[in-house]
């Protein structure tokens, strides 16, 4: 099973990384961090997650902080 | 099992928050020259000439040794540091401004003398730290705080392309001009940047990127809006790719 681990804390809310998601599985959260902004959270109930790492590779701020692929 | 595929670059500092605005490209820039420094195994052996602009915080991601240059003469003092330490590795991460404008002379001539150097040049069409002034690189037409009526010819000039002039130059071993517009284009960045670096490493001559990169927050645009600009707007101006590579002449 392939997913993403988030740093919330280091999202600054430009959802560049929702585009990028093949699967479309980044979705935006209505939690906040301690920025204020609403985070991008990974939402994947039926494991459609490839590991392509494209959100990482996108994401300007590292806030995908690592991605497994299996 | 699950293989890990991305981690973050250990020559970033350890639980690193980037000051950079929402969206900007810098951020996905200082993790390429970092993975690039990871993959080479260069790190311990690096030194960094900072810049002046958005650009100057890098020392505050990357774990190498720096040094900060006055505004515009990153690669003058690259050039000073080369020269005492041939053996050590030595960058500069500079911004528009800091290298084609106000460091012209200074980055030109290192190129010119074919230093053993790699220039990084983060290419944003403004002056992003202080406020979004017309730059070197500005485009035509391009609106900024001091242009307002946008940028015309006849009283501001042409915007210069820095990667070709770069390339020109007789000391240049590597001149490519890369965009972080798609996934795509990150991974050919990562590859031109590894490049630049590789050159220094064998002793060829001055390795230089151009970055395409954004600015959302003074060209008062999206994220996503800002990477649609680069596409559509830059790159037919700033077309990306490589103008200069020795390796390949050989």
């Amino acid at each position: 099973m392939s997913y993403i681990v988030i740093d919330k804390e280091k999202c600054k809310a430009c959802y560049l990384c929702m585009e990028e998601c093949p699967k479309k599985l980044l979705k935006i959260s209505k939690d906040t961090n301690g920025l204020g902004n609403h985070v991008i959270e990974f939402n994947d109930p039926n494991h459609e997650c490839l590991g392509c790492a494209m959100c990482a590779t996108r994401c300007p701020d590292l806030a995908i902080t690592e991605v497994y692929r299996g | 099992m699950a293989t890990q595929v991305f981690k973050l670059p250990d020559s970033l500092k350890g639980d690193v928050k980037y000051s950079f605005c929402p969206g900007c490209d810098h951020g996905v820039a200082v993790r390429l020259v970092a993975e690039v420094l990871d993959e080479l195994g260069i790190r311990e052996n690096t030194i960094l000439a900072a810049s002046i602009g958005c650009s100057v915080t890098l020392y505050d991601f990357i774990d190498v040794d720096s040094l900060e240059a006055p505004h515009g003469r990153a690669l003058a003092e690259a050039t000073g540091i080369k020269r005492a330490k041939p053996d050590k590795i030595v960058f500069t991460y500079q911004g528009d401004g800091d290298f084609a404008s106000i460091g012209l002379a200074e980055s030109m001539h290192a190129a010119l003398r074919g230093e053993n150097l790699t220039a990084i040049c983060i290419n944003n069409t403004t002056y992003g730290m202080t406020g979004g002034q017309l730059g070197p690189t500005t485009l035509l037409g391009q609106v900024t705080t001091t242009s307002p009526t946008g940028r015309n010819v006849e009283y501001y000039g042409y915007p210069i392309k820095i990667a070709e002039h770069i390339a020109l130059c007789d000391g240049t071993a590597f001149s490519a001009r890369v965009s972080l517009d798609t996934v795509a284009n990150i991974r050919k960045a990562k590859q031109a940047i590894k490049k630049a670096f590789e050159v220094q490493i064998k002793g060829l001559g001055f390795g230089f990127v151009e970055i395409l990169s954004t600015c959302p927050t003074n060209w008062k645009m999206s994220p996503q809006k800002a990477h649609e600009r680069v596409r559509n707007e830059m790159m037919p101006v700033f077309k990306p790719g490589i103008y200069k590579d020795v390796t390949l002449q050989n």
